[in-house]
């Protein structure tokens, strides 16, 4: 798995290159700045690049068929909106840049985009749900626990595994959840995370 | 040591007539018997019906003398009072504005005479502002006692300007040289003498005219400016301090902090598990993120980074996604100027925080409008009240800081609640 690490702080930079070595991921570009980043990009050809939001590559960039992780120092849901619905079908991620506190659940993450996953800082899905009211109060807890899941990124088997349910039963509380919201039921992860997210900001 | 400033005070310094004083005596005093000339001519318009009722009256005077009929006299005497009243009612409403009028350009005209400035103050209206019955007084001043004292320059200059004539006319009708030489030594020393009782008279007209019309700067209101202008550039070098200790917090020790509990992380996957080390590292991983999020909030609350970019709208909307509260938003779009914004902000933050650890509310609704130059923003919790700003400093803060930016903060918080807090900012933009 070949990573360009692109962050303006040299310590935060160092640390990512350790962490990303340490978790078996290769990093082959570690730059401070766009320009750096667009020359790395286009020599290295990586799987992935991880990036701060300020010096994003070019989204509209043909060239460009790594999967992007933008990582943020606080949430702006301007922003993951317009990430994520610019994707153009490239594996996208946002996450808050003290999710790497977590050393092991943000390696986890950074794999998941890597492999073609969508992936939301859970952060930002929380504080998407608890502005307004209706129809999520609609909602059971459980189904509240589904769709925050859902917003994030996971597939129904990493839900059911962390839920501790099976499979079957995820997709039907996902079901009953999307119909509630009167969003498309859909099991591709990339789409519907787009649509609840779509859905969460919208609201009131 | 005063220095002379004004006509009459520099007619008393010797070397009057070595400076431009004499000069500007004169020209002062010339403007003078023009202005009165003037002031009688727009006067005698409002004047022309009371005049007419006192000729009328005399005339019947003078008929009663020689006994007219009774019926012709009533005709006169009613004619005369219509006139009267007419006269008056004509005064009452020209006299005043007109006073007004003349008050300005004698100020104007005092610059000849006096260096300090004159200022005019009103207050009320017209009729009850006293600076208007002040200068319906210089008008009787310039309108009557002025001409008697330009009478008697008027003769002096006279006699000073016919001297050379005099003494022409006194040669060459051969009167003996003695009285023609004695009236040239009074032409010459008479023309000190009226230099001197021009600038005399004028000073004394121009000290009468600054004291009618002009106004000292009210000491206190000056003081008040000050205060007020000097609080504002406290509250901005506030603003300007907490921007740069956020922007170091930001820049140097969130980095390291967060590099930090990386590494304490990644420690701790190396480190056999249920071992003392690895106990340890875990526990100080843990302290490590809490200070992160600490840290965080700390700087939020100092200065916030979404504020600054985003805006009052969006950083409200973050306050209420990480209250503990439902927090229902209703700000208005747009940017205000960032000491409003400032404080707006901090009232926010403030009132949602207090409603968590004081009132155990649940529920919280912010709102904000602009309407014409306000923003109010108001906050409302349904906690169980009982605010009191005297214990603890966080609303007196801001009701300082909102005195400084120009507005005021009011407070109701009933014991039982529900409490709400209300801000109004001025925002010129």
């Amino acid at each position: 798995m070949r990573v360009v690490i692109a962050e303006d702080s040299v310590l935060l930079r160092e640390g990512l290159v350790g962490l990303l070595s340490r978790f078996g991921f290769d990093v082959v570009a570690a730059v401070g700045d766009a320009a750096a980043l667009v020359t790395a990009v286009e020599q290295t050809a990586p799987d992935l690049v991880v990036t701060d939001v300020r010096m994003p590559p070019g989204f509209t960039d043909e060239g460009l068929r790594a999967a992007v992780v933008a990582l943020s120092q606080y949430v702006q849901h301007s922003y993951a909106g317009e990430l994520l619905g610019s994707g153009q079908g490239r594996a996208i991620g946002y996450l808050l840049k003290d999710r790497v506190a977590d050393v092991a659940e943000f390696a986890d993450m950074l794999r998941r985009v890597a492999e073609g996953g969508t992936v939301v800082d859970p952060e930002v899905v929380r504080q998407l749900m608890l502005r307004g009211r209706d129809p999520i109060e609609h909602l059971s807890p459980r189904e509240r626990e589904v769709l925050a899941l859902v917003a994030e990124g996971h597939s129904n088997a990493a839900i059911a595994r962390m839920l501790t349910l099976t499979e079957a039963g995820v997709g039907k509380h996902i079901g009953n959840v999307l119909a509630k919201l009167r969003l498309p039921v859909s099991d591709d992860t990339n789409r519907r995370v787009l649509a609840v997210l779509t859905y969460l900001r919208g609201r009131p | 040591m005063t220095s002379t400033t004004t006509l009459l005070r520099a007619v008393m310094r010797p070397g009057f007539l070595l400076s431009t004083w004499p000069w500007r005596g004169i020209a002062y005093t010339l403007t003078t018997a023009v202005a009165s000339g003037l002031l009688w001519l727009v006067l005698s318009v409002p004047l022309a019906p009371l005049a007419l009722a006192i000729g009328v009256l005399r005339t019947e005077g003078a008929r009663a003398v020689e006994a007219a009929p009774h019926w012709w006299a009533g005709t006169y005497v009613s004619v005369a009072v219509v006139l009267s009243l007419v006269g008056v009612g004509l005064l009452a409403l020209t006299v005043p504005r007109l006073a007004t009028a003349v008050a300005g350009i004698e100020r104007w005209r005092l610059r000849l005479a006096d260096d300090a400035p004159a200022v005019a103050r009103r207050s009320g209206n017209l009729y009850t502002d006293p600076a208007t019955w002040r200068s319906v007084a210089y008008l009787l001043l310039l309108g009557i006692v002025a001409p008697v004292w330009l009478g008697v320059l008027g003769l002096a200059g006279l006699l000073v300007v016919s001297t050379p004539i005099a003494v022409h006319y006194r040669l060459v009708t051969m009167e003996s040289t003695g009285s023609a030489v004695s009236r040239a030594v009074l032409g010459l020393v008479l023309i000190p003498a009226v230099l001197y009782l021009t600038s005399a008279f004028g000073g004394g007209h121009a000290a009468l005219a600054r004291l009618l019309l002009c106004c000292e700067p009210d000491p206190a209101a000056a003081e008040l400016v000050e205060v007020t202008r000097s609080r504002a550039r406290l509250a901005d070098a506030f603003d300007a301090e907490r921007h740069r200790i956020e922007r170091d917090l930001h820049d140097v020790a969130q980095q390291r902090l967060v590099s930090l509990t990386m590494q304490l992380g990644l420690a701790r996957l190396d480190l056999p598990s249920g071992s003392p080390a690895a106990v340890a590292v875990a526990s100080a991983h843990d302290h490590a993120k809490t200070l992160m999020a600490e840290l965080r909030d700390l700087i939020r609350g100092i200065s916030p980074q979404t504020l600054r970019e985003l805006g009052l709208r969006a950083a409200i909307e973050e306050l209420a996604a990480g209250s503990p509260l439902r927090v229902h938003v209703d700000v208005d779009p747009g940017r205000f100027p960032p000491a409003v914004e400032t404080v707006a902000y901090a009232a926010v933050s403030e009132a949602l925080a207090n409603a968590v650890k004081h009132a155990a509310a649940t529920e919280a609704t912010v709102a904000a409008r602009r309407s014409g130059v306000m923003l109010t923003v108001q906050v409302r919790d349904d906690g169980h009240g009982g605010a009191d700003p005297s214990r603890g400093s966080g609303i007196t803060g801001l009701a300082d800081r909102a005195a400084a930016a120009g507005g005021r903060l009011r407070i109701s918080s009933p014991p039982g609640g529900p409490t709400t807090l209300r801000v109004e900012l001025p925002c010129a933009s």
